[in-house]
């Protein structure tokens, strides 16, 4: 398109344009109002609806403002009588068929159908012949569905095959019989479906999870921020009565554009979950007893003072800024060194002081080639793989290094799938290729490495790109030779002139990193608090079962520590088994804070409703806490107060992707099997993991070990069977799915499920036989 | 003078093989192109010249249209032939196809050439079974002869042509619609702009043109584009199949010079049954709004005639309906058609088509109400002009035909729940 300037006359209006763009831009940019309906800014045109006819001088007939480009001098009408008869005349048609339910559906009140029917429509119908009745599909637990009241915009359709990348729902059928679904009755998978919800203009798509609980009017918005992902989507919550009803996305466009992700949807649905702690706690003789906060304030501050300079602490990287940093002072205040909120992390010899992208969300979908290391982006974060996939479409090249031949939704421009063990000898021969030219023991890795086709492939395309970005993910980090992989990537980044970064999961993680989260000097990180079993313990809002790399030596270390302070959004029995006293903690929505996302976009929020029970805001928690420990500079008012102090100590630090030298360099060697314990999508948080509707998507949930044909055979173990899979001497029964996504001698069994918890770390060594 | 372009070798035995066609001159046209007796722009001009207009139904120049696209576009381009003929009353493209395919394969190979395509697709309705065999037959034999293939006759032009069977739906003969279901995706019409010559199949430059038009091309070339615009009258250059049907004593298909008056193509086909009176003609496809027949006796068959009078030559089938006929039963069987062969895609037509059709049903089985004729032109106008292509405009035009030729009938029946023609319901 060029950018010739025109001017148009819209409505006696003389308005700017550019040449080309769509009749309909320019009047949503002027405020002008023309009506449509399977216009969408996001998506192509398909000028299927004729809601937007407008009058255009010197053309013959009425013109759809969705798909007729301006041109210099065009005298547009949207108001006059011949562009109002057409539009009536539209909608007439699309209401004849439509069941007009509206007093039993879920979109009255939010319906376009409905607003624009008040402003075109009659009152009275013409039409006097039996309406159309369509057959309802279930299309999973997320979406449903009430096909007769679809319009046949499709929106739904395009964002399919546009947007999500999979054509899920498809019209079928011709003329009246034209219908819209899945065809061959499927349910949907996506990872962001849930956007057709807002993008239906009718209740034919409607969330289920929230389907029936309240009418729109009844319902009050306020904004927030995503918890889930370092992605920082921004949401409107609809609120009713103090409860979340429901999430739907704000725009921002430098962020989540118009969407969000399934997780940002509907994981609120954790919120009302039966083990929410409404109230403290203490454990006494093996039982739980709730007691007064006073009491159990004063019990929490007598085990620190005991511990004091031994104290341990671990957070959770998705809690707020406000909350990090108050922990960091009280440890401070305690001179306790012993701090982390890597829980995920196993290798510490040398990292970033702050891993975060690197780059800006919306500079990604401008990058010519990526190479992701270690990332199943796609259900990681998947607004930042929806970036990477306009790149991909536009010609860019996604490579991937990966111990899982993870699914993506677009073609990806290669792809070196090998065991995690094996990643390194791989990255380091992807170093080679490039040119890398290291000195020390990471310099003789690489110039000891083997290079292939595919290494050189991919290390071609990368040094070809102009714009172009190595990003370490989450698997990385669960390597016990992390250092090592972030060594060699970001060489390869420099030698190849591409953007190093990190893909860091938590709504938080980079701003844990920046309050300073990680132990100081001589302070023990979270592998290392993990592993001996100290005094008193803090865990803020952490379920060391599910979020923790080992989880099963996590739970054994925590049992034996003297004293284990939980402040926590909920009270799981895991929770309940290694804790000792346990301080309910405002969840998200009920207490307001800021995070920092993974491009370094400072984001605050507020609490929108009342924390559950006797639940407080965590920095209330930890303001008391300091106070009573008598520790300076705890007498803060207001959470402004505290934000105020993080940001002056924060000062202008941002992301710092630079890294140490990792020292000692000798890999892992796995004994026999190697296990890729990656987090599936629903499992990442204890909000998520609550999430009913999200457990029933089919994403896994509970232990489940993959091998592919070549191990199944060896072993003589049956597709859909069941194995007993051990770690560190314990072992569990789970079922068994063979999977050529998986490489040689490597069984991908995901952490964070049910099941899980008594398994060991991330990746590392396994056993799998027969049960 | 009739069969002079596409019928020219009709009355040879085993008129469709490469034998009798060559003997009649065929592939002539195609090796002076090749020659470089004419420049692929001289072919262009010649076509222009000649006042070929599109024999699909819209009429547009064909010349024209092989102008947008210019053989020096860089990437892959295409021709496609559109032998769907799914109008209602037409049946030329099928004989064609039947006992002449290889001016059909001849005029895509030079349209090919004009524009350096690198292959040629036929779309071929479904239910033509029998045709179908014939032109693949014929692209055997032309390739065989060198015809097509790999450096056509010495000219380093390589070009293949591919038939594709259509499934039945009448909306995968509109142009874009085709193209859509040749990609193997759901045959419905694309919105326009941008059209074929820029986004075609697959997205690239695509000339496509209706069978009869492309048969004609070579003949154009051999006799000359004066000889051919000659043959018709101004503004309707060349001659043009009709296909005859309805209560005539021989229906078919008839090559008479564009003017012809319809009066002798009525002789031709042999009258009106039962020495009847003439009393309605529909002169160019299911679409093209109702003619009675005494306006219709004195009207001669070329676009500017029949548009004058308030209808179209569209496609060329002549139907042709006696004082037996019920107009309402007509219509309602008509409004069927539409509605049923609506892809359902934009609101007017997926909605209008079905609304039109139940109103009509009403009448004609004696449930009409007194607001219905108004309801029905409301309805029409209501579709015409607002739909992404052109089926909605050729649902709607027929009711307004009828109704403005007609509406006594209509009303006749609602008043009288009956019929005013005896044989009517
Ligand atoms: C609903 C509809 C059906 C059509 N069916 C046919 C058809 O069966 N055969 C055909 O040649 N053109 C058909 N057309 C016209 C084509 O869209 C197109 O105009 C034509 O193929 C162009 O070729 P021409 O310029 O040689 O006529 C149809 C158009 C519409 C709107
Ligand atoms: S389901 Fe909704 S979004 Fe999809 S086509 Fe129907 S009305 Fe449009
Ligand atoms: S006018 Fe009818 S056939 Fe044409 S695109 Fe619209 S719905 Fe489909
Ligand atoms: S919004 Fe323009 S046709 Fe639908």
């Amino acid at each position: 398109m060029s950018d010739k300037k025109v001017t148009i006359e819209v409505d006696g209006r003389k308005l700017e344009a550019t040449a080309g763009q769509m009749l309909i831009e320019v009047t949503d940019a002027a405020g002008i109002e023309v009506p449509r309906f399977c216009y969408h800014k996001k998506l192509s045109i398909a000028a299927n609806c004729r809601m937007c006819l407008v009058e255009v001088e010197k053309a013959p007939k009425p013109l759809p403002a969705c798909a007729t480009p301006v041109m210099d001098g065009m005298v547009v009408k949207t108001r006059s009588p011949l562009a109002i008869q057409a539009q009536q005349g539209t909608m007439e048609f699309l209401l004849i068929n439509h069941p007009l339910d509206c007093p039993i559906c879920d979109q009255g009140g939010e319906c376009e159908l409905q607003d624009v029917a008040i402003g075109y429509g009659d009152d009275a119908s013409r039409y006097v012949e039996v309406k159309r009745v369509v057959k309802d599909e279930d299309i999973g637990p997320l979406i449903e569905t009430e096909m007769t009241r679809c319009i046949h915009c499709t929106r739904c359709v395009r964002f399919g095959a546009e947007i999500a990348g999979i054509r899920e729902l498809g019209a079928t059928g011709r003329g009246e019989h034209m219908r819209i679904g899945t065809y061959v009755g499927t349910t949907v998978t996506s990872e962001m479906s849930g956007n057709v919800i807002d993008l239906c203009p009718v209740g034919a798509l409607t969330a289920k999870p929230s389907r029936y609980q309240a009418r729109a009017w009844e319902l009050t918005q306020t904004n927030a921020i995503a918890p889930h992902d370092s992605v920082g989507s921004n949401v409107h919550l609809h609120l009713r009565r103090g409860q979340v009803m429901r999430a739907v996305p704000a725009d921002n466009e430098a962020i989540n554009e118009t969407w969000i992700s399934d997780r940002d949807r509907f994981a609120y649905q954790g919120l009302s979950a039966g083990d929410r702690a409404t109230q403290p706690l203490v454990k006494e003789n093996g039982g739980w007893r709730p007691i007064e906060w006073s009491d159990a304030l004063a019990l929490a501050v007598e085990k620190l003072r005991d511990a004091r300079a031994e104290a341990n602490a671990l957070a959770a990287p998705h809690a707020t800024l406000e909350e990090l940093f108050l922990l960091r002072k009280l440890m401070a205040g305690l001179d306790a060194p012993s701090l982390d909120y890597r829980l995920r992390q196993a290798d510490f010899r040398a990292t970033s002081a702050v891993p975060g992208y690197g780059l800006s969300i919306a500079d990604i979908e401008r990058l010519d080639a990526a190479l992701l290391v270690g990332s199943n982006l796609r259900k990681d974060l998947p607004i930042i793989n929806h970036r990477l996939r306009k790149a991909a479409l536009n010609g860019g090249d996604v490579m991937v290094l990966n111990p899982v031949d993870y699914e993506f939704n677009y073609p990806l421009g290669g792809a070196l799938i090998t065991s995690p063990s094996n990643m390194v000898a791989s990255l380091a021969g992807i170093a080679r290729a490039v040119g890398v030219s290291a000195d020390g023991a990471i310099g003789e890795l690489i110039d000891g490495a083997a290079e292939n086709d595919e290494t050189n492939r991919l290390a071609a395309r990368l040094t070809a790109a102009d714009k172009a970005w190595v990003a370490v993910g989450a698997l990385a980090e669960a390597h016990p030779d992390y250092a090592v992989l972030q060594a060699i990537a970001s060489a390869i980044a420099e030698a190849s002139g591409a953007v190093f970064g990190f893909l860091p999961m938590a709504s938080n993680s980079v701003g844990a990193a920046l309050v300073g989260c990680v132990p100081s000097d001589g302070g023990l990180d979270a592998v290392q608090q993990l592993s001996q079993p100290g005094k008193t313990s803090i865990l803020l809002d952490i379920e060391p079962a599910q979020d923790c790399l080992n989880p099963a030596q996590a739970m054994r270390t925590l049992d034996e520590t003297a004293f284990v302070i939980a402040i926590s959004s909920f009270a799981s029995d895991s929770l309940k088994a290694c804790a000792d006293l346990i301080l309910p903690m405002a969840a998200f929505a009920e207490t307001s804070g800021t995070f920092i996302n993974g491009e370094g976009v400072w984001q605050r929020f507020d609490g929108c409703v009342r924390p559950l029970g006797e639940a407080r805001p965590g920095w209330k928690i930890l303001r008391v806490l300091g106070t009573m420990l008598e520790l300076d500079g705890f007498d803060y008012e207001s959470p402004a107060q505290v934000h105020d102090e993080v940001r002056a100590m924060i000062g202008d630090r941002g992301i710092d992707n630079s890294l140490d030298d990792p020292g000692d360099v000798e890999p892992w060697r796995p004994k026999g099997m190697q296990r890729i314990g990656d987090v599936p999508i629903y499992r990442i948080d204890a909000l998520t993991r609550r999430a009913t509707a999200l457990q029933q998507t089919g994403e896994p949930v509970s232990a489940l070990a993959c091998i592919n044909a070549a191990l199944a055979k060896r072993l003589r173990i049956a597709d859909r069977g069941q194995v007993k899979v051990g770690q560190g001497g314990k072992s569990v029964v789970m079922a068994v799915r063979v999977s050529e996504r998986v490489p040689n001698d490597t069984v991908w069994c995901p952490a964070a499920v049910d099941g899980s918890e008594l398994l060991g770390p991330q990746i590392g060594d396994i056993t799998l036989e027969k049960a | 003078m009739a069969n002079e372009v596409c019928f020219r070798t009709l009355h040879r035995d085993r008129s469709w093989t490469l034998d009798v066609y060559e003997s009649e001159g065929g592939y002539e046209a195609l090796k002076k192109v090749l020659a470089g007796d004419w420049s692929p722009a001289e072919v262009v001009d010649l076509v222009k010249r000649s006042g070929l207009r599109g024999r699909g139904g819209a009429g547009f120049p064909t010349g024209i249209k092989w102008s947008f696209i210019s053989r020096d576009m860089p990437g892959d381009k295409y021709i496609v032939c559109n032998s769907d003929e799914g109008e209602p009353g037409t049946f030329k493209d099928r004989d064609i196809l039947r006992y002449n395919p290889h001016a059909l394969i001849e005029g895509m190979i030079i349209a090919g050439y004009v524009i350096d395509a690198v292959a040629g697709y036929n779309y071929i309705r479904g239910e033509f079974w029998e045709p179908y065999e014939r032109f693949e037959a014929a692209l055997d034999e032309a390739r065989q002869a060198g015809y097509l293939g790999k450096d056509i006759l010495g000219s380093g032009y390589d070009y293949d042509l591919h038939t594709h069977l259509g499934a039945g739906a009448y909306i995968c003969g509109e142009e874009t619609a085709l193209l859509e279901s040749i990609e193997g995706k759901k045959g419905q019409p694309r919105f326009k702009p941008p059209f074929p010559a820029q986004f075609g199949l697959f997205g690239r430059p695509t000339i496509i043109n209706n069978t009869e038009s492309l048969a004609s091309i070579p003949d154009i070339l051999r006799q000359g584009a004066d000889w051919f615009r000659e043959l018709g009258v101004e503004n309707s250059g060349g001659s043009k199949l009709f296909s005859v049907s309805g209560n005539v004593n021989r229906p078919g298909n008839f090559e008479v010079p564009l003017g012809t008056p319809f009066a002798e193509l009525l002789e031709m086909a042999g009258g009106v049954t039962k020495g009847r009176k003439l009393k309605a003609v529909i002169p160019g496809g299911s679409s093209a709004p109702v003619i009675p027949g005494d306006q219709m006796m004195d009207l001669n068959m070329d676009y500017d005639s029949i548009q004058n009078a308030g209808s179209m030559l569209g496609s060329g089938a002549v139907i042709v309906m006696d004082d037996s006929n019920c107009m309402v039963k007509v219509l309602d069987r008509m409004s069927y058609f539409y509605h049923e062969e609506s892809c359902g895609q934009c609101t007017p037509c997926r909605e209008g088509t079905g609304w039109l059709y139940r109103v009509v049903h009403r009448i004609e089985t004696g449930r009409g109400r007194q607001e219905d004729l108004a309801l029905l032109d409301d309805v029409a106008a209501r579709i015409a002009g607002r739909t992404i292509c052109a089926l909605g405009d050729a649902a709607a035009m027929p009711v307004q035909g009828m109704l403005k030729h007609y509406r006594d009938e209509f009303q006749y029946h609602i008043d009288h729940k009956k019929c005013m023609v005896g044989a009517g319901g």
